[in-house]
């Protein structure tokens, strides 16, 4: 963990010992670069990089790879997702040369919705290789130099490589043995899907730091601040993979009327608190969807700010 | 019992009502019956134990073809009477007739020239 | 084997409208096995199309017939002096059936009854599920029986993904996720490390992804 690999913000943060922030930003439904603009405007200077989602819930938008361009293009650095659903191999590795000779330096590597929870069911699906793979394929681009058939790679793409885990899946026990294969795979850094059942999420981490996972790769907790009990319940039984406690949704509803968002905030940065001294864990990813204004406000309660600058 | 019930209605006697499939329903209807129905034990009553309840899924599925045709739905049905029960077999005779007249006669019914 | 299912009514209505004789071929093959196409089944299908066609006023001509198989010449050839007879046929087998026809009788007709979907078995009377996807590269050892390729909705090699929930696939409640099968049945035999080391990425040039496949026995060709 000495030498950069991709001389990334994130990367240059995480390895100099900081807590880390990451932020998210879905792109447009639309070529419309003047709200994307204005979207990720908020979360400039606030968060080390900014995750941009690769046709999220497959739902169409606006490529993750041209957003990543257009935030680099006014100063704030991305985190390029990549779903294996839409892309074959062969798109895979162009995309990943074409993101890099734009300017991208870290990469996050997922499976990807099915498509028949998005707004194109009809769809083929692809899934050529999975998400495993994936970051096996960057790994070989970055560190060897070559392509997935071996040739050699014309200025290869020296990536900071992500991936997603989620602890609050099925079979539970099997959960951090994936992610040791992610991280042996080659992944530099995780980020897990959001948390709400923090004693799940604790008896998880004890097993990723027992397994020395986190010490091979920075592993920074996921966070989504509750925005409404109508939020809660629908995470708690419309969203796969979800795991939010009953507790939780009887707090949110206890707040009264009008401060719930408060109080889903406040949850979220007691999170934060205990996150900043949980072993293991490298920093936070703060997924304030479509809520990306109040970012700035939760990094400063949460005493977050202001973020490292690394030359 | 000496009960009389509408003669326009036309008995197949079968062992079990689970030896009626979904062929002889569709084949009355194609001839121009008006309605056609299947009367078997009460259920949890069968002799062969579950034949009631067969029949009474194959009657299910021609009503949904019927449907499916535009034909109405109404013109199959399934009954569940016991064997001694010589006044219920009168009476739902006398429904299915009143039924079929209801409804008018079968569309499948080869127009006779003017 | 195969399965499939019957087309709608209506689309099966319009594929003959034009029609006044026609014929219905079934095969003793995976369709009856899967009761969409056997004998029965054609006698089903050519009451109800009698029983449409009645009712508009346009009687239709239907006659029946059902062979052996329809993926083999030998009894595609047995309805030679038959099938000129009428002015379509239907075939109530799977894919390969109306296509055989149409290539031995390039003069007539040939309309598919049925949607074939995919390659699987009974796992209920009445109910047939889907356990192959025809990759023609077969992996179920390494899985302990069990395919991925067809049985995920990814198809990942490395599942399961985060959205696999209490034994179901995200997609669908009805949909088991065979990765946590897949998962349950390793630790159960101690044998987790086959999971946790990586598997080569799939070859897909076996699947129909590298094109239409045939297979040949040299020892049977002359």
């Amino acid at each position: 963990m000495s030498e950069l690999k991709s001389g990334s913000n994130l990367e240059k943060v995480l390895r100099a010992g900081h807590f880390a922030l990451t932020g998210e930003c879905g792109p447009p439904k639309g070529a419309n670069v003047e709200h994307l603009k204005e979207k990720f405007s908020h979360l400039k200077g606030m968060v080390d990089a900014v995750n941009v989602t690769d046709n999220q819930t497959a739902v169409v938008r606006m490529s993750s790879w041209a957003a990543s361009a257009v935030m680099i293009q006014n100063g704030v650095e991305p985190n390029f997702q990549m779903v294996c659903r839409d892309r074959n191999r062969l798109a895979m590795q162009s995309d990943i040369l074409g993101a890099y000779a734009m300017g991208v330096r870290n990469m996050l590597c997922l499976s990807g919705d099915h498509q028949t929870f998005g707004n194109h069911p009809q769809a083929k699906n692809v899934y050529d290789i999975d998400s495993m793979q994936l970051i096996a394929l960057v790994k070989k681009m970055r560190d060897e130099g070559k392509f997935l058939n071996d040739e050699d790679i014309d200025v290869p793409p020296k990536m900071f490589i992500g991936a997603a885990s989620n602890p609050f899946a099925d079979p539970f026990e099997f959960r951090v043995y994936r992610l040791g294969m992610k991280i042996a795979a080659g992944a530099d850094f995780i980020q897990t899907q959001c948390i709400y059942n923090m004693e799940k999420f604790r008896a998880f981490m004890k097993m990723a730091v027992d397994m020395g996972l986190h010490e091979k790769a920075f592993i920074l907790a996921g966070i989504t601040p509750m925005k409404s009990v109508g939020m809660a319940q629908y995470m708690a039984k419309s969203v796969p993979g979800m795991d939010v406690p009953e507790s939780l949704i009887k707090r949110l509803r206890g707040a009264g009327k009008g401060k719930v968002a408060e109080e889903g905030i406040q949850f979220a940065i007691e999170q934060i608190q205990e996150f900043k001294e949980m072993k293991g864990l490298a920093g936070i990813h703060l997924m304030a969807i479509e809520w990306e204004h109040r970012v700035p406000e939760i990094a400063e309660r949460a005493g977050l700010l202001p973020r490292p600058k690394i030359a | 019992m000496r009960l009389s019930y509408p003669s326009n209605v036309k008995v197949i006697q079968v062992p079990c009502t689970g030896r009626v499939d979904i062929i002889h329903l569709l084949k009355a209807i194609e001839d121009g019956a008006d309605a056609v129905y299947v009367a078997g034990c009460m259920e949890g009553e069968c002799h062969f134990l579950v034949g009631n309840l067969k029949a009474k899924k194959r009657v299910l599925y021609v009503k949904k073809v019927l449907q499916e045709l535009g034909i109405e739905p109404e013109r199959v049905e399934m009954f569940n009477l016991s064997a001694g029960e010589g006044p219920r077999f009168a009476e739902i005779a006398r429904e299915m007739v009143e039924r079929a007249k209801a409804l008018g006669p079968s569309p499948v019914k080869i127009k006779k020239a003017a | 084997m195969i399965i499939a299912d019957r087309k709608p009514l209506g689309e099966l209505l319009e594929m003959v409208k034009d029609c006044n004789r026609i014929l219905i071929l079934g095969c003793k093959g995976c369709v009856t096995v899967c009761n969409v196409g056997g004998t029965k089944e054609v006698g089903v299908l050519a009451s109800i199309l009698k029983i449409a066609r009645k009712k508009e006023g346009r009687p239709l001509q239907v006659d029946e017939k059902t062979l052996e198989r329809q993926c083999d010449p030998e009894y595609i050839a047995q309805v030679k002096d038959l099938v000129g007879q009428y002015d379509a046929v239907i075939s109530m087998a799977c894919g390969v059936g109306p296509q055989f026809l149409s290539e031995a009788y390039p003069n007539q007709r040939f309309f598919p009854a049925v949607n074939t979907t995919s390659f699987g078995g009974a796992v209920q009377h009445g109910v047939w599920a889907e356990r192959c996807a025809g990759c023609g590269t077969c992996l179920i050892h390494h899985f302990d029986g069990m395919c991925p390729i067809a049985r995920c909705s990814k198809s990942l090699l490395h599942g399961p993904c985060g959205g696999s929930a209490k034994g179901k696939c995200e997609i669908s409640k009805e949909v088991d996720c065979i990765w946590d099968m897949i998962v349950k049945k390793k630790m159960e035999k101690g044998r987790l490390e086959d999971l946790t080391t990586m598997k080569p990425n799939k070859d897909w040039r076996t699947a129909r992804d590298g094109g239409p496949r045939k297979s040949v026995r040299e020892e049977l060709v002359q």
